[in-house]
């Protein structure tokens, strides 16, 4: 911050300070992957932010112009890889909106199952790292001990761990191996009180308080111009998700869930009188609330995935036959958004009538909320911008495609 | 040590006392390598057990108790990067002067009543002191290694220590005034007696001033919350971002001893150094000398005081030990703070709590308020030092007569059990509560 | 509101600036004439009914086939679409805009088309726009920062043109 003297020669030469450019990154500690952010600072303060991307380029989109669009379905998975079960999700909802295909009420189930628990994992990461950006270790190990049983359920469903392929266009490539629901509702049941350990370690924990709130305040225009999506979007308290306000074709998954979209209304958050209060120096839009919104998600898709094994086991149909290798597209384009764990990730498909599409597209939301960096770092201190950055949740992978 | 080379083995002056410093620099070396291992030992069995983690468990046997080793012989084999950009004299310096200095430190640090490797009368400043000097090497090494890192790690060192001197240095006179000497030995030995006489106990203030202390301490020895000279997170690695094997190793040396320096300096100032919460170990070393020696302890005299002192010797490690396992768990749990926090915490906080507690101590001292061995209706420790030391010989050297006591029977060791007669003045004010 | 009407309310405001329109495909779209499209996407955002407040996303989509005798077959000259996917945070609908463009500026190789930003209207675009420029070759005129994204600055050529080929080396790393 410049100071404003009256005599400017008395900062010329008695605190005259030279600017620093800094390479932050791409190899760093806490920028999630590789991510480069030029800083611009003086001494502690940072005047100015520029991230650079491309390091994790892999051409995903030329490639979809040459397999069909099952055959793409593993390279989602290496978008987001934090979330690839959501990332399948995505693309095949946007196949099947351009074949017309309907599911049948179980698979629509299974896959908010598998749809909720993808979101689980990916913010336990999410948050795990973000104690990780701000010098605590412990909650990291605590969230991926979750995470890992999450996984080993993945794992019996599809036999990976982290590139699923599982939810394909037309279905899943396998039914849940028997006892796969009472073991996931029994892991609910495990999970459930271990939240509040995290909110014990990190939400309500002075320290993090006092690096989290007031600092990279987003408001509800700034996001929305910003095109930022998910927790970050309602961490600034706009009451905006895909799984209530989205197409038809996704929110028909959500019909009959009982299910409230996180976000700050009237200074309160639904269902927070069970977990942590606001501390008095939270600002709606700051790093707290993007992240408390992530925690409650948490609550909530354990609360989603619980519904879901209800419904799962008395619905109709099958678990859903994927579409032939070779199935044409009809002519015609196609684009859906749907609300991955870091915001919409919406695919594009334009296909010319062959079994290949012509373009695929992939609208990444780390993408979108990784630009507004430049602006929320701006004039902070070198230390907030492992915190501001975090707390945006960026997974390179989805952003370099 | 040095007199018992110079009057009992005829060493010229000089040799004795090159003899006597290189064995007291070989002990403390190994205090600080062999202390270091252990904590490093420890910091991953603690960190491993907090995180639902078990930790080494395979190098050396059961509890992978060898795998510092297998690091340090890992780290030995390393190849000595010097980066292209560095200062490389004083990016190869830097480990080097962090490390002395950390080590130079143990040397008024006593282990034991009379157990120190130089009897100094101001041993609490040398401490601080030289301790203060860590920064030096870390200053150094950021400036040097020519890496932007590096020079904010350094940068926040350099500011953060330096502030947290203030406080740390008001926290230690508290003690001291208390029991009127600079001498860690004597404060050690004040001590004594049950565990009310702790100077922790001694009035609400020196109880409030031990949490100022520790806090200060862990911020004056970069340990999380206040790690942010190698805040991994921010500056990679912070100043030692460009250094590799032993270089490395060394920086890791001199955190992990002044880790336990400033545990066992609390241990010494707060809570008794090696006097156990129950005088036992004078008594229970006569007895066991009494016993393997057919009742002729009074023969044996120096072996029973040596056996208590290898007791409290035991009793001040533990202690020390519980000081720098505290800082593990504190490191394991709580997220770091930022620069300005930092500097707020210590300027908005803890300075002005120490001033706090530094004049309701003198407040307390000066008006003879009971005080924790009072209140139990025991005396605080009249003994001051065990051993004859050097200042006391020079002062007794004045009189011929003592003199000639003292190089006659050529036995300067001897145990003195009769109060100094300063200490008793100066323990009597504390009592009386007279004007200071 | 429904596409018709968007159509509707677009065509009385800018007139023949819409070219076209298909509301009958899976996603309906309008086209409009690239000189206009800042005006429309302003008009579009600030419009109190319409109020499309989110920019999802900027696609390129190079229509080109090499080879004549299947180009005689596709049915449309080659051009390049700039695909704008818009959505309104309040109303909860959502728009497609295209964007007709030939593939090279007066179809002289290497010259790139030019479309004017709308990165003014949504910052989104921002990145969005940097992004088609660096992978298909579209200019975006008043654009702050025009620089490639995702690609090394030094890169040649705009990977998501369908008629680009790998470079043989970059920096003496082996291309194909």
């Amino acid at each position: 911050m410049p100071l404003e003297l009256e005599d400017p020669r008395v900062i010329e030469f008695d605190v005259r300070t030279d600017e620093m450019l800094v390479n932050m990154g791409p190899q760093h500690p806490s920028t999630h992957g590789v991510l480069r952010l030029v800083l611009r600072t003086d001494g502690e303060v940072v005047s100015e932010v520029e991230p650079h991307i491309g390091y994790l380029h892999r051409c995903a989109e030329k490639i979809g112009e040459n397999l069909t669009p099952r055959q793409w379905v593993p390279y989602t998975d290496r978008m987001d890889y934090l979330a690839g079960m959501n990332m399948n999700l995505g693309w095949s909802l946007c196949v099947e909106k351009l074949l017309d295909h309907q599911l049948s009420e179980k698979a629509l189930h299974l896959r908010v199952i598998i749809a909720e628990m993808g979101r689980i994992a990916s913010h336990l990461v999410g948050m795990g790292a973000y104690g990780l950006d701000l010098g605590s270790f412990s909650p990291f190990l605590y969230a991926f001990r979750e995470r890992e049983k999450i996984l080993d359920l993945f794992e019996e469903a599809c036999g990976a761990r982290l590139t699923y392929s599982y939810i394909t266009p037309g279905g899943c490539t396998a039914d849940l191996p028997s006892g796969w629901l009472q073991r996931c509702a029994d892991f609910l049941d495990q999970f459930e009180p271990i939240i509040q350990e995290y909110h014990a370690l990190l939400t309500t924990n002075a320290i993090f308080i006092k690096r989290t709130a007031g600092i990279g305040v987003m408001s509800p225009e700034m996001a929305i111009q910003y095109g930022c999506t998910g927790p970050v979007l309602r961490g600034s308290g706009v009451d905006y998700d895909l799984r209530r306000d989205g197409e038809a074709r996704y929110t028909e998954m959500y019909d009959g869930y009982a299910f409230e979209v996180i976000s700050e209304q009237n200074g309160h958050y639904p269902k927070d009188h069970d977990y942590p209060a606001v501390p008095k120096d939270a600002v709606l839009g700051d790093c707290w609330h993007r992240f408390y919104v992530r925690m409650l998600e948490v609550v909530q898709s354990v609360d989603l995935v619980r519904q879901a094994i209800d419904r799962y086991s008395t619905a109709s149909g099958d678990y859903g036959v994927p579409i032939k290798l070779t199935t044409k597209l009809p002519k015609g384009e196609a684009y859906l958004e749907t609300e991955a764990p870091r915001g919409q990730m919406g695919f594009y498909l334009v296909s010319d009538g062959n079994a290949i599409p012509w373009r695929v597209r992939a609208r990444s939301s780390s993408f979108c909320n990784l630009s507004v960096t430049a602006d929320l770092c701006r004039g902070c201190l070198i230390a907030d911008i492992p915190a501001v950055v975090g707390s945006l949740d960026v997974v390179m992978g989805e952003i370099d495609r | 040590m040095a007199d018992f080379f110079e009057h009992t083995l005829h060493f010229p002056v000089w040799l004795a006392y090159l003899v006597a410093a290189l064995i007291h620099c070989v002990l403390i070396i190994h205090v600080v390598a062999v202390g270091a291992l252990i904590f490093i030992w420890m910091e991953r069995k603690i960190s491993g057990r907090i995180q639902d983690r078990l930790g080494p468990t395979r190098v050396g046997g059961a509890f992978g108790w060898l795998q510092t080793l297998a690091d340090g012989i890992k780290l030995i084999a390393k190849e000595d990067i010097t980066p292209g950009d560095a200062d490389v004299m004083l990016f190869k310096i830097a480990p080097y002067v962090s490390f002395a200095a950390s080590f130079c430190a143990y040397i008024a640090l006593p282990f034991s009543d009379g157990w120190v490797a130089q009897h100094l009368n101001s041993a609490v400043f040398f401490v601080l002191a030289v301790l203060g000097l860590e920064v030096f090497g870390v200053i150094l090494a950021g400036y040097a290694s020519g890496s932007k890192w590096s020079l904010f790690g350094a940068m926040r060192e350099a500011a953060q220590v330096v502030s947290y001197e203030v406080p740390l240095g008001m926290c230690v006179v508290v003690p001291v005034f208390v029991c009127g000497t600079m001498n860690l030995v004597t404060i050690g030995n004040m001590q004594s007696g049950l565990f009310t006489n702790w100077l922790i106990f001694n009035d609400p203030f020196t109880f409030a001033i031990f949490w100022v202390y520790f806090t200060c301490a862990v911020a004056s020895v970069n340990r999380a919350p206040f790690d942010l000279a190698e805040a991994e997170s921010e500056l990679v690695a912070g100043f030692h971002t460009e250094y590799s094997g032993l270089r490395w190793s060394f920086f890791f040396m001199a955190e992990y001893g002044s880790m336990f320096l400033v545990s066992g300096l609390a241990a010494i100032l707060f809570f008794g150094g090696w006097n156990g919460p129950f005088p036992i170990a004078e008594p229970l070393a006569t007895t066991l000398v009494n016993v393997v020696t057919l009742g002729n302890a009074e023969s044996w005299g120096g072996l029973s005081t040596y056996l208590a002192n290898l007791m409290g010797c035991v009793n001040f490690l533990l202690k020390g030990f519980v000081g720098v396992t505290v800082m593990m768990w504190i490191r394991w749990t709580l997220p770091r703070l930022r620069i300005d926090q930092v500097m707020t915490t210590c300027l908005k906080y803890c300075v002005p709590l120490a001033a706090v507690c530094f004049l309701g101590a003198m407040f307390w001292q000066l008006n003879g308020m009971p005080t924790g061995n009072d209140l139990m209706g025991f005396q605080r420790g009249l003994q001051t030092e065990g051993w004859v030391e050097t200042a006391d010989r020079e002062a007794t050297a004045v009189t011929p007569a003592g003199s000639a006591d003292l190089s006659a029977d050529g036995e300067s060791l001897v145990p003195v059990a009769a109060d100094r007669s300063d200490g008793d003045h100066l323990s009597g004010l504390a009592e009386n509560g007279g004007a200071g | 509101m429904t596409g018709t009407s968007f159509v509707s309310r677009l065509q009385q405001k800018f007139g023949d600036q819409i070219t076209g329109s298909n509301l009958e495909a899976v996603d309906p779209w309008i086209e409009v004439a690239p000189e206009s499209i800042a005006e429309v996407c302003q008009f579009l955002r600030d419009d109190e009914e319409l109020a499309f407040d989110l920019l999802n996303c900027i696609t390129a989509v190079d229509y080109f086939i090499a080879d004549p005798k299947k180009a005689a077959k596709a049915g449309w000259e080659p051009h390049i679409d700039v695909v704008y996917h818009m959505s309104s945070v309040s109303k909860k609908h959502s728009l497609v805009v295209k964007v007709r463009l030939p593939r090279w500026k007066d179809g002289v190789e290497g010259q790139l088309p030019e479309v004017p930003t709308v990165s003014q209207v949504w910052r989104t675009a921002d990145w969005h726009e940097r992004e088609v420029f660096d992978l298909s070759g579209v200019c975006f005129t008043g654009h702050p920062d025009l620089r490639r994204i995702l690609c090394p600055e030094d890169w040649v050529g705009y990977p998501l043109r369908k008629d680009y080929e790998m470079p043989l080396e970059y920096h003496g790393i082996r291309g194909r």
